[in-house]
């Protein structure tokens, strides 16, 4: 069995405060990414490759089908299920780093070790490990980054994501704002997770990126829903 | 003034040796909140159809939930929605109608409703703590900052002044008030700080399930963020449960794991908070979260 596995996925969503407007985005949607393979989500701006990622997070409720995640069924489980899944096994470095204000960014990268049990020497040594190799200047390691650039905050977002060593990983965007050297270290990242057998389902809207580190690619576009 | 507040002379070493006896929590630290502390078979407590009328109108209605230990659930509703008397009820501090709270610390489930006043006190003063939304309703205002945390202490058996003086300054300096404010009385602290005193005072006995009623209520937004950081970061290193009822998105945002949400007595929503929050389902809950002020 896949790592991660969708099938006969369903997404609409309904605006009560507009009418009741229902809004179809996903119907039939399917995958699966094996250990150690990375697959990169395709399809133009609207398609519901975020949607997607985010249901397989449990962020979006399913509106039908299954998403087996290291075989915990996100479309089914119990919230508590999905915050143990998301805390030893599930990782995901959105678009956008969302933090508590006033916690420094070394604290905000070692969190997701400390949540597994990691000692606090061994999760700040690994969250400064990952900022030095992501080139934030240590001088704002002991800074909230809600101060921060947008690359800033994204190599924070980055480095807290790859902190633990999930054996799923989602990546929304995770080079969109940075510069070229820091997207190579993305990539050697990428390339590392996969090498030690994590299964990686990310958007990746350069397609150099996707070329260098993506064994498939998935178009989302074959999910549309087919107008009634 | 208490006498917890006289002990002064102890030695500063001898306080701080003591002082990791005296908070039970000598062993404990940062990090230490790993996945053992959402582990348990059961949860620590369950709510079954709590139902509170008030003559005709229902304060709540038909209420259950499960709490697991280490989780932070939120309980967000407009005012008027039943989430005060929900916690209430939850608390001990109004009878429900109808309904059962159970509660397990691991050795037996027992109805905390069902129980004799004398242990249900015993209870509150021990297992559980209870935030209230100003600090006067949870703080002595005649007693010291040092005797307000020392009390709650006392109030568990301690009787050791260099113990619990030494207890009283950790504690105070954990939820970031100087120690030589220790002798003043919280009428002369701002209202963050009033707050944090009230954090401090309700888990210096080391707590397993602490009630918050809109514990930033009242605050400015710069203080808000710093009590919430703090809260955040209690929970993690001794592994709290908690509820928190609020009315404000943004801080079950930033503290809870889990999300109910309320309207006219009943839930009418419930999930892990992020998916509450991103995917809502029911039209109050969208109504909620789209009327929240972007800045």
């Amino acid at each position: 069995m896949a790592v991660i596995e969708v099938d006969g996925l369903d997404k609409s969503f309904t605006l009560h405060d507009q009418g009741g407007a229902v809004i179809p985005v996903l119907a039939g949607a399917r995958l699966a990414v094996e250990a150690g393979e990375c697959v990169a989500l395709t399809g133009a701006s609207g398609a519901g490759k975020s949607t997607l990622m985010r249901m397989i997070h449990g962020n979006y409720l399913a509106g039908a089908g299954r998403i087996a995640v290291c075989g915990v069924d996100v479309a089914r489980a119990a919230p508590r299920e999905i915050l143990a899944l998301r805390r030893d096994r599930l990782g995901h470095v959105s678009q956008f780093l969302r933090v508590v204000p006033r916690v420094p960014a070394l604290e905000v990268v070692a969190e997701p070790l400390l949540a597994v049990g990691a000692s606090r020497e061994a999760a700040l040594g690994r969250a400064r490990a990952l900022l030095t190799r992501l080139n934030l200047p240590e001088r704002l390691w002991a800074l909230s980054p809600t101060t921060f650039s947008g690359g800033e905050q994204q190599r924070v977002n980055i480095a807290r994501g790859f902190a633990h060593p999930y054996p799923a990983l989602l990546l929304d965007e995770p080079t969109a704002s940075l510069d070229a050297a820091n997207r190579e270290v993305v990539l050697t990242l990428v390339d590392e997770a996969r090498a030690r057998g994590a299964a990686i389902l990310g958007i990746f809207h350069d397609a150099a990126a996707r070329a260098r580190v993506c064994d498939r690619e998935v178009d989302v576009s074959a999910f549309a829903p087919v107008p009634a | 003034m208490g006498a917890v507040t006289q002990a002064g002379a102890v030695g500063a070493a001898a306080m701080v040796a003591e002082a990791a006896g005296a908070d039970g929590l000598g062993t404990g630290g940062p990090g230490t909140g790993g996945p053992g502390t959402h582990g348990g078979d059961r949860p620590l407590l369950s709510a079954e159809r709590l139902t509170k009328r008030y003559g005709g109108r229902i304060g709540c209605g038909d209420v259950s939930f499960e709490l697991w230990r280490g989780e932070v659930l939120g309980i967000v509703g407009e005012s008027g929605s039943g989430k005060s008397t929900l916690l209430s009820c939850l608390s001990g501090h109004l009878a429900p109608d109808t309904g059962r709270v159970l509660y397990d610390a691991g050795d037996g489930s027992v109805d905390t409703l069902a129980l004799a006043e004398a242990e249900r006190r015993r209870l509150m003063r021990t297992d559980w703590a209870f935030v209230h939304q100003n600090p006067r309703d949870g703080l002595r205002m005649g007693v010291s900052a040092g005797g307000n945390v020392g009390e709650r202490l006392m109030g568990t058996g301690a009787r050791h002044y260099g113990n619990i003086r030494a207890a009283a300054l950790d504690w105070l300096a954990r939820v970031e008030i100087a120690p030589d404010r220790i002798d003043d009385r919280p009428s002369a602290f701002s209202g963050g700080m009033q707050q944090r005193l009230q954090i401090a005072r309700n888990l210096v006995t080391g707590p397993r399930l602490v009630l918050m009623d809109e514990p930033t209520g009242g605050l400015d937004v710069s203080v808000q963020a710093r009590l919430l950081d703090l809260v955040r970061g209690l929970v993690r290193e001794m592994g709290l449960s908690a509820i928190v009822v609020t009315h404000d998105l943004a801080v079950v945002r930033l503290l809870a794991d889990r999300l109910m949400v309320m309207k006219d007595g009943h839930v009418v929503e419930q999930g892990l908070t992020d998916q509450v929050l991103d995917d809502p389902q029911h039209a109050h809950t969208q109504l909620l979260v789209s009327s929240v002020l972007q800045v």
